[in-house]
C-alpha cells in the first residue's frame, strides 16, 4: 500500500509540472516499461501458483536406453559384426530418514549379444544389474557414511585415472555405452569425515573388485583369447582379499589439494604364473596428490601416483608387473562461446626398468620406460545447448596408438535424446594399449528416454 | 540473487560530465547516479543474509518449441564487514537440478569472488564427479536459456560505467556502457530502475550498431519478509525470436543457511530440507 501511495504521489508530482503530452508526442515515456505486478501494475499471470508446484516426488522410472553398435570392419577373432545391440529400463528409488536415507538404482536389461542372462550380482552380469544399493547414514554431525553399492570417483583427470583406483568398465566404455557406465559400482563401506584442516574419506571393499574385463564376443584384444574366457586366479577372499581407499582433501583458496592412499591389487590381470599358465591379480598400493585451480582463465590440475607393485618382478613362478610413477598435467578453457578445450599429459614411467628389463616374461610387450599420453577434449554446444558435440582423442607418440571418440548428442525435448559416436582405435603394434584394440573401430546409435 | 544485470559506479567526475552535456533536468531527490546502481545492485543480488527459491525456467525458442528446468537455488553472502559496498561482497551460490530428468540431481556451486573469477563446480551423481569448470565467459547461456549466467548472479557493478539518462515518476532510467567494451557483447543498455524500491524493471541492450537484441523484463515483483522480490521475468532475444522466462516460488530469505552448504560434501548429499 505503502508503495501504491507513493506511486500516486510522484505522478501527482510529475504531473504538477505540466500538462500530459497526448499519445504519441511523449517521447520521454516511449519504451517506458509498464510496472510489473506488484509494483503497481496490472496483475498478470495469475496461473503462476500451479505451474509454480514442486515437480513431485521422482516416480520409480529414471530412463530407458535402447542402443545398437556395429565395428567398421571385420576382425577374424570376433564372430558377430555387432558390439551393441541392447535396450535398458533404469529404476531408482529413494527414501529419506531424519540422519539416514537409502538409494537403489537398477537397470533391467535386455542384451541380445549376452549369451547367458542369468543374474550374476557379484560380476555384475544379467538381466538385473544392481548399480546402487546403498544405506546413508549420519552418525555425527561431521561423519557421513555410506554401506552397500555404491560409485565412487575422484582424483582430477578427465578419463585418465590416477589415484581413482575404483573399478572401471572399459568394455562399456568402449563400446558406446553411456558414459557412467565406464565406473563400475565397489561394495564397500565409506566414512566421510570433516575436520577444518582436512576432510578424510575412507572407503573399505571387504571383497576385491577388479575392472571388468573385455569382453571377447564384442572387443578383441592383444592376447585375445577369442570365444574362450581369460583364466585369471582372481583375489577372492572375503575380509582378506580386501581393499583401502584413502583420500585426504581441503580447499587453499581457489585450489582444492589432495593426498590419496590405496591398499589392494592391481585393477587387470596384470600378473601371470607360469606353472600354472593363469594370470594373477598382484598386490598394489599406490600413494599419490593431486592439486587444482584456476589458472589463465582456465582449470589447471596436476595428479601423481606411485604404484607401488609389491611384488614386482619374477618371484617364484609368479610375474607381476613393476613399479611406477604416473604424473597427470591438464589444463582446460573456454576457447569460444560454448566451446571448450581441455587438454592433458599423462606420463608413466617404470621405477626400475633394468629390473623390468630383466624380469620381463617371454613373449610379453616390451614396454618403453616412459608412455607417454596426450589428450584432448573439445566440445560445443549448439542450439540453446540442445546439440551437444564433442571429440575427445588419446595419442600416445611413444606407443604410436591412439583413440577417438565423437559423440553428438541431441535432445529432441525435455524427455527424448538421441546419441550417435564412434569408438577409433588405431595402432601400428598389436601390443600397445590401444593399437591391439585397432580392429574394434565401432560406431552406435542410442535414443534414449527420460522419465 | 533474484534480480538482473547490475552495473557499476563511474568516477564522480564522468557523472557530473554527464549530467552536464544530456542536459537532463533532475530533480531535488534523485540520489546520486552511484547511489542509484548500488543500492539497485544490493535488491537485485544482495536481499538479506542468504535466501532460497524454487526456479522454473520455460525456454522458447524460434519456432515455438519450450524446453522447462525447475532447480533449487541456495544463496549466501559473505558477512558484511560494514565498510564493503554490497557490490564487492562474496557470494556462494548452490544450484540444485531437478528438470528435466536427464540432469536431476546435477548440482552447480558458484563462488563468487570480488577481484578474481568465480569458482565454479558441478557435480553429476551418475558418476559420483566433482569436475570443476572453468569461470569463462560469463555472458553465455545458463542451462541452454536466454538468461545469462552473469543475469543470475550478478554483474559486478565496477564493470560498467552509468549515467542518468532520466527521472521519471516511477523510474530511474541509467544508460550504461562496459568499461571493457571488448568483454561482452553488449555496446550499452538501458536500465529502467523503480524509484521506490530500486527494482530493475527492464533492461535493454543495444549492439555494436544500435540495434536492441536483448529485453529483459521483471514482470511480478512479491515483497517477501519485507524484501521486494522479482518473481516473475522474462529475457527476449529480439534476434533470434526466443524467450525465457523464469518463475520464482517459495522464496525465503534468512534462513541461516551454514557456510558449509556449498562445500563438495553437500553436493554429494544434497540438505534436501533447504531445497524443498
Amino acid at each position: 500500500m505503502a508503495l501504491a501511495a507513493c506511486t500516486v504521489c510522484s505522478a501527482v508530482q510529475a504531473a504538477a509540472d505540466g500538462p500530459p503530452l497526448p499519445a504519441g508526442l511523449a517521447p520521454a515515456d516511449v519504451g517506458e516499461p509498464a510496472l510489473p505486478a506488484g509494483l503497481g501494475g496490472d496483475s498478470v499471470s495469475e496461473e503462476a501458483g500451479a505451474a509454480d508446484q514442486a515437480a513431485g516426488k521422482p516416480g520409480l522410472l529414471r530412463f530407458w536406453d535402447t542402443r545398437v553398435g556395429v565395428r567398421t570392419q571385420d576382425d577374424d577373432l570376433v564372430d558377430d559384426d555387432f558390439t551393441l545391440a541392447e535396450t535398458r529400463l533404469r529404476l531408482e528409488y529413494q527414501h529419506q530418514w531424519e540422519r539416514a536415507d537409502f538409494a537403489l538404482k537398477s537397470d533391467l536389461l535386455l542384451d541380445a549379444l549376452a549369451d547367458d542372462r542369468g543374474i550374476d550380482i557379484e560380476k555384475r552380469e544379467g538381466w538385473l544389474q544392481l548399480r546402487e544399493v546403498k544405506l546413508g547414514l549420519q552418525p555425527h554431525s561431521r561423519v557421513d557414511m555410506a554401506l552397500g553399492r555404491q560409485v565412487l570417483t575422484w582424483g582430477t583427470g578427465d578419463l585418465v585415472f590416477i589415484n581413482d583406483l575404483f573399478p572401471k568398465d572399459f568394455n562399456s566404455f568402449f563400446i558406446g555405452r553411456a558414459e557412467e557406465y565406464l565406473k563400475s559400482p565397489v561394495d564397500a563401506l565409506r566414512v566421510s569425515t570433516y575436520f577444518d584442516l582436512f576432510n578424510v574419506d575412507l572407503v573399505y571393499s571387504p571383497h576385491f573388485d577388479s575392472n571388468l574385463y573385455l569382453d571377447p564376443k564384442r572387443l578383441s584384444f592383444f592376447g585375445s583369447p577369442g570365444d574362450t574366457t581369460l583364466r585369471a586366479d582372481m583375489p577372492d577372499d572375503w575380509f582378506s582379499d580386501d581393499e583401502f581407499y584413502l583420500r585426504a582433501y581441503r580447499r587453499s583458496g581457489s585450489w582444492e589439494l589432495a593426498l590419496y592412499g590405496y591398499d589392494g591389487f592391481w585393477k587387470g590381470p596384470e600378473g601371470f604364473d607360469l606353472d600354472r599358465q593363469v594370470h594373477l591379480f598382484p598386490r598394489l598400493a599406490v600413494y599419490g596428490a593431486s592439486a587444482r585451480g584456476p589458472l589463465a582463465g582456465g582449470i589447471f590440475n596436476a595428479e601423481y601416483g606411485y604404484y607401488d607393485s609389491k611384488d614386482a618382478g619374477l618371484h617364484g613362478s609368479d610375474h607381476a608387473p613393476p613399479s611406477e610413477h604416473r604424473l597427470l598435467l591438464g589444463y582446460q578453457r573456454e576457447l569460444a562461446r560454448e566451446l571448450d578445450l581441455g587438454l592433458q599429459y599423462f606420463l608413466t614411467h617404470i621405477a626400475d626398468y633394468g629390473d623390468y628389463q630383466d624380469d620381463r616374461l617371454p613373449g610379453s610387450p616390451d614396454r618403453d620406460r616412459n608412455r607417454h599420453v596426450v589428450t584432448a577434449r573439445l566440445s560445443k554446444l549448439l542450439m540453446n545447448q540442445d546439440l551437444r558435440l564433442s571429440l575427445f582423442a588419446f595419442v600416445s607418440p611413444s606407443d604410436e596408438d591412439g583413440y577417438l571418440r565423437p559423440q553428438l548428442y541431441y535432445k529432441l525435448d525435455d524427455h527424448r535424446g538421441i546419441e550417435v559416436g564412434a569408438n577409433v582405435f588405431f595402432g601400428e603394434d598389436g601390443d600397445t594399449f590401444f593399437g591391439q584394440l585397432s580392429d574394434n573401430t565401432n560406431i552406435y546409435t542410442a535414443f534414449r528416454y527420460d522419465y | 540473487m533474484f534480480g538482473v544485470v547490475v552495473e557499476r559506479v563511474s568516477t564522480a567526475a564522468a557523472i557530473v560530465a554527464q549530467f552536464v552535456i544530456a542536459g537532463v533536468a533532475v530533480a531535488q531527490d534523485v540520489p546520486p547516479v552511484e547511489d542509484i546502481v548500488e543500492r539497485t545492485n544490493c535488491v537485485a543480488y544482495y536481499s538479506a543474509q542468504d535466501g532460497r527459491a524454487q526456479v522454473s525456467m520455460t525456454i522458447t525458442d524460434q519456432q515455438g518449441r519450450t524446453r522447462s528446468r525447475r532447480m533449487s537455488i541456495l544463496r549466501l553472502d559473505a558477512p558484511s564487514g560494514g565498510q564493503e559496498q554490497s557490490g564487492c561482497r562474496n557470494q556462494k551460490y548452490y544450484v540444485y537440478f531437478h528438470r528435466p530428468t536427464d540432469v536431476r540431481g546435477t548440482v552447480l556451486t558458484v563462488w563468487k569472488q570480488s577481484g578474481q573469477d568465480d569458482d565454479r563446480w558441478l557435480y553429476l551423481p551418475a558418476l559420483d564427479l566433482v569436475r570443476r569448470i572453468a569461470a569463462g565467459d560469463k555472458r553465455t547461456s545458463f542451462v541452454g536459456s536466454h538468461f545469462f549466467y552473469e543475469d543470475i548472479s550478478g554483474r559486478n557493478i565496477t564493470d560498467d560505467e552509468h549515467e542518468l539518462v532520466e527521472a521519471s515518476a516511477n523510474y530511474y532510467v541509467l544508460k550504461g556502457r562496459p568499461a571493457d567494451p571488448e568483454s561482452v557483447e553488449f555496446k550499452h543498455y538501458v536500465i529502467w530502475i523503480h524509484r521506490s524500491t530500486f527494482i530493475p524493471v527492464k533492461v535493454e541492450f543495444f549492439d555494436a550498431q544500435d540495434r536492441l537484441y536483448r529485453v529483459y523484463q521483471a514482470t511480478k515483483v512479491e515483497t517477501v519478509q519485507g524484501f521486494p522480490t522479482v518473481v516473475e521475468s522474462r529475457m527476449e532475444d529480439r534476434v533470434s525470436g526466443g524467450n525465457t522466462t523464469l518463475k520464482f516460488s517459495r522464496v525465503q530469505y534468512d534462513l541461516g543457511i551454514a557456510d558449509e552448504n556449498f562445500d563438495e560434501r553437500f553436493l554429494r548429499n544434497p540438505p534436501r530440507n533447504l531445497l524443498r
